[in-house]
C-alpha cells in the first residue's frame, strides 16, 4: 500500500494489521524513549487546505515520533485552492524533499486526484477530503473500539459482532462515510440514525441499517453510540428546524445513556458541540471515549505512516 | 464545381450516385455524366449534412479552449454542415451587433454553417429579456434563444419569455434545471454521489422545470425546446405534454445516451457535465424516447475546455465534454447497433429533425434533388478506439477517449464543398481557394 485514500482500500487483514501496529505504538508512546527512528531522514509534509488544529498536531506528534522531519503548510482562501494551485504547491512541496505528504482540502475527492492524475511521487494520506473521507480518524475509532471492547485480547481481533450506531449529520460527515466502510470490512454491523435531510440517498451498498431517531437506535442496545459534530450553519439551510429539537431527538444525553449497557461507549472525533449533539455529561462520563480517541490518533499515524514506509520498501 | 459520389448507400439503403453541381444536388440515382470530382463511395453510407443545434464555439471570449474556426473544424470532422453557436460567450450574444459577429465569422471560417443563438435575458442574468427582436430581425436572423448554462428560473420571466419570442416566430431553449434544488451540486443525486460526498444534483431539479415550462408553453400558445433531457422522468413529462398536443421538441446529447454517473468514482473531471451523466436505467429509457420519437433530436452540447481547468480537483473543474466529432460514432453505438434506429431515423434525429426546430433552410428534402448539397459520408463498418487524433478542435475534453466506437466520417460536403475528404479534414487554406 502506497497512498492511504479512502477506507475502501483496506481489506480487513490490512486494517487489523494496522490496529495491531498502532497497538505496539501505545507502548512505544509509554516507554522512555518514545521515539522510533523508522523515519529518520524523511520528511513528512502536512498540507492543510482546511484549519484542522487537532489532525494536524495530531499528524504532526506521529511523524515527530517517528523521527520524521515535519514541514506545515497551511492555507485557506480561495486563491490557492483552485486546482492548478493545488497541483502546484504539491509539486513544490515533493521537490523540496516531501516523501509524504498528509492532505487535508475541504473538497471531497481531492487525495484520490492527486494519486489519480500521478501529480506527485510522494505518499498521500488522505487527512480528510471534504464531505467523503477521513480514514485515519475511521481507524482510530475502530482501534478505540476494539481497545474498550475486547480488553487484553484485542490484538489480532476484527470487530466482528460489535453493534455500532453513528448517529446525526450523516450526509456531511467524512467521518461517517470512512466509518461505516471500515466497520462493515471489520465485521461490526452498523445502525444509522438521522432526520432524512441529514441521510443521503441510495446507501443501500452501505451494509448500514437506517433509522429516524436516536431512541430506535439505542432501542437495539448497540455497543457504541458515535455522535457526529453538527455544523450550526445547517440549521439555517433547512436540514433541521432547530438546536433545540435537533438534541431532543438525535442528541445523546443522560437519559439515552442510561438505557445503554453500561459496557457501552460513546463516541465523539471531535471539537464537540456540548448540549447540542451531545451533553456535557456524556461527554465526561466513563463511557465516553472522546479524549482516548485523541490518544489514539498519534498511535494510528504512526501505524499508517509506519506501514506506508515499510510497504514501499 | 461539379461532383460525382458514386455508389452511396443511401441512408444505409440502396446504392446510388449522387451529382453535386456548384451548391445544389441536381440528380440521385444511376449517373454517367462527367463531373470534375469523382468520389467512390462503395461500402459508405450517405447521410444529409448533420445539424446540430447545441453547440458551444466560446468565441468570442473564450477562445483558449476554442474559436469559431476550431470548433467550424471540429463540426466538419464530425460530420456537420451546420451547428447553433450557443449564446454563453464573453461578451453574451445578447445583442444583434454579437450574433451578427458570430455569424460573418462562422461564414468567413467556411466550414459549416454558424448559426448564433441569442440569449433570453440580457447577459444571462435572468433578469429582462435580450434584444430578442433586434437578434431574430439581424442579418443572423436568430430563431433559437437560450440561456443555456443557466436556467431561466423565474416563471413569470419565461412565460414572458416564451410570449415574446413566439412574436418573431422563435423557440426556447430551456435549459432547465431549477437553481435552487442544485446548490453547488456537482454530480447526479443518488449512489455515486452519495459514496464520493459530491453536491447532489437531484434528477427532480429537472422534471419540475420540464413540467413547468410545458404547462406554460401551453397556456401562452408557444413553442419550447427542451435541451439535454437527462432523466427517465423528464421523457415521461415529455411523452404527457405531446400527448397534450403540446408544442415541445425535446433533446438529448449523445453523451447521455452512453455514459453513467458511476465513471465518476475516479473523480476524473473529464466526466463532469451539466446536467450530469445519470444511471443506466436513465439512459436506457433515453434511447426508448429517441427511438419512439419523444427525444426529437440528438444535439452534441459540445462544450470545450481548457486543459487547466479539467486537469484540477472535481470541485474546480468546469462542467462539459466535447462532443461535435464524436458524435454520430456514439449515436451509430448507442441507437443504430442497438437496433434502435435505422440510418433514415439518424439523418431525422441529427439533420432534419433539428433543422427543422431551428429553422435552418435547405434540409427538409434530405439527399433529393434540388435541396442543397449538404452531405455526410460515413464508413458504419470502421471500429476503432477513440482517441485524441479524432479530436479537431482546441480542447480535448472527450470523455470518449479510450473507448472502441464504430463508425467514421469519410466525407462531408458542405454547400457543394468538400470539408472532409478520405477522412481527412481539409485544410483552411485549400477551403479558401475552392
Amino acid at each position: 500500500m502506497k497512498h492511504l485514500i479512502s477506507t475502501r482500500d483496506l481489506t480487513s487483514d490490512k486494517a487489523v494489521a494496522i490496529l495491531d501496529t498502532a497497538h505496539d505504538m501505545v507502548d512505544v508512546r509509554s516507554r522512555d524513549v518514545k521515539k522510533l527512528p523508522t523515519l529518520r531522514g524523511k520528511t513528512v509534509a502536512n498540507v492543510f487546505f482546511e484549519d484542522s488544529t487537532r489532525t494536524r498536531l495530531s499528524f504532526e506528534a506521529a511523524a515527530l515520533a517517528l523521527s520524521a522531519d515535519v514541514t506545515t503548510f497551511t492555507a485557506q482562501g480561495s486563491s490557492v485552492s483552485k486546482g492548478e494551485s493545488l497541483k502546484d504547491t504539491l509539486q513544490t512541496l515533493e521537490a523540496m524533499g516531501a516523501d509524504f505528504i498528509v492532505l487535508r482540502h475541504s473538497h471531497s475527492g481531492v487525495a484520490a486526484t492527486v494519486v489519480n492524475n500521478g501529480w506527485v511521487d510522494a505518499h498521500i494520506i488522505n487527512a480528510g477530503d471534504g464531505t467523503h473521507e477521513h480514514p485515519t480518524q475511521a481507524l482510530l475509532d475502530a482501534f478505540t473500539m476494539r481497545s474498550r471492547l475486547r480488553g487484553e485480547t484485542a490484538r489480532g481481533m476484527d470487530l466482528s459482532g460489535i453493534a455500532v450506531a453513528i448517529v446525526g449529520d450523516i450526509l456531511h460527515s467524512r467521518v461517517a462515510r470512512s466509518n461505516a466502510l471500515l466497520l462493515r470490512t471489520l465485521g461490526a454491523s452498523v445502525t444509522l440514525a438521522a432526520p432524512q435531510t441529514l441521510l443521503p440517498r441510495e446507501i443501500g451498498g452501505w451494509g448500514a441499517t437506517v433509522v429516524s431517531t436516536l431512541d430506535e437506535a439505542i432501542e437495539t442496545r448497540p455497543d457504541v453510540v458515535m455522535t457526529l459534530r453538527v455544523q450550526k450553519e445547517r440549521m439555517s439551510s433547512g436540514f433541521f428546524p432547530s438546536e433545540s429539537e435537533f438534541s431532543a431527538l438525535w442528541g445523546m444525553n443522560d437519559s439515552r445513556l442510561s438505557r445503554l449497557p453500561s459496557t457501552s461507549i460513546v463516541m465523539h472525533p471531535g471539537p464537540m458541540n456540548r448540549g447540542l449533539e451531545i451533553s456535557g455529561s456524556v461527554a465526561d462520563s466513563a463511557q465516553s471515549t472522546v479524549t482516548e480517541q485523541v490518544a489514539n490518533g498519534v498511535a494510528i499515524r504512526m501505524a499508517v505512516l509506519y506501514t506506508l514506509m515499510g510497504d514501499s520498501r | 464545381m461539379t461532383i460525382l459520389i458514386r455508389g452511396a448507400s443511401l441512408f444505409g439503403g440502396e446504392k446510388s450516385d449522387i451529382y453535386i453541381d456548384g451548391d445544389t444536388i441536381r440528380d440521385v440515382g444511376s449517373i454517367s455524366t462527367p463531373a470534375d470530382r469523382v468520389i467512390d463511395a462503395n461500402g459508405l453510407i450517405a447521410l444529409p449534412g448533420l445539424v446540430d443545434l447545441h453547440s458551444h464555439l466560446r468565441e468570442p471570449g473564450g477562445e483558449g479552449a476554442e474559436t469559431i474556426l476550431s470548433g467550424s473544424r471540429a463540426a466538419a470532422a464530425g460530420g456537420f454542415t451546420t451547428v447553433h453557436a450557443m449564446a454563453n460567450t464573453s461578451p453574451v450574444a445578447d445583442t444583434a451587433e454579437l450574433v451578427e459577429l458570430v455569424a460573418e465569422r462562422g461564414r468567413h471560417a467556411g466550414y459549416v454553417q454558424v448559426r448564433p443563438i441569442g440569449a433570453v435575458t440580457r447577459d444571462l442574468a435572468g433578469e429582462q429579456l435580450a434584444d430578442i427582436g433586434g437578434m431574430a430581425n439581424s442579418h443572423a436572423a436568430v430563431t433559437v434563444f437560450s440561456d443555456d448554462g443557466r436556467c431561466v428560473g423565474d416563471a413569470l420571466l419565461m412565460r414572458r419569455a416564451l410570449e415574446y419570442v413566439s412574436t418573431f416566430g422563435g423557440v426556447i431553449a430551456q435549459h432547465a434545471q431549477d437553481p435552487r434544488l442544485t446548490v453547488d451540486a456537482v454530480l447526479n443525486e443518488g449512489r455515486v454521489s452519495s459514496e464520493l460526498g459530491l453536491r447532489g444534483w437531484p434528477r427532480v431539479a429537472e422534471e419540475s422545470i420540464i413540467a413547468r415550462d410545458v404547462l406554460l408553453a401551453e397556456y401562452v400558445g408557444a413553442r419550447l425546446h427542451v435541451c439535454h433531457v437527462s432523466t427517465a422522468g423528464s421523457v415521461d413529462v415529455i411523452r404527457w405534454a405531446k400527448k397534450r398536443g403540446i408544442e415541445v421538441t425535446a433533446e438529448v446529447t449523445p453523451h447521455h445516451l452512453l455514459l453513467t454517473d458511476d465513471l465518476a468514482l475516479s473523480y476524473d473531471p473529464v466526466f463532469k457535465v451539466n446536467p450530469p451523466l445519470r444511471t443506466a436505467e436513465d439512459v436506457e429509457e433515453l434511447r426508448r424516447a429517441v427511438a419512439d420519437g419523444t427525444i426529437d433530436i440528438v444535439a452534441t452540447d459540445h462544450a470545450p475546455h481548457a486543459r487547466s481547468t479539467k486537469d484540477c480537483t472535481w470541485h474546480d473543474a468546469s462542467f462539459g465534454m466535447v462532443g461535435l466529432e464524436s458524435a454520430l460514432s456514439v449515436v451509430q453505438h448507442a441507437l443504430v447497433d442497438t437496433g434502435h434506429l435505422s440510418w433514415s431515423d439518424v439523418a431525422r434525429v441529427l439533420s432534419v429533425a433539428p433543422a427543422t426546430i431551428g429553422r435552418v433552410e435547405g434540409y427538409a428534402a434530405p439527399l433529393a434533388a434540388g435541396s442543397l448539397a449538404n452531405i455526410t459520408l460515413v464508413d458504419s463498418a470502421h471500429t476503432a478506439q477513440w482517441d485524441s487524433s479524432r479530436l479537431h478542435g482546441r480542447s480535448s475534453n472527450s470523455p470518449f477517449l479510450g473507448i472502441v466506437l464504430p463508425g467514421r466520417i469519410m466525407s462531408t460536403i458542405f454547400n457543394g464543398v468538400e470539408t472532409v475528404i478520405d477522412g481527412e479534414l481539409v485544410d483552411p487554406e485549400t477551403l479558401r481557394n475552392t
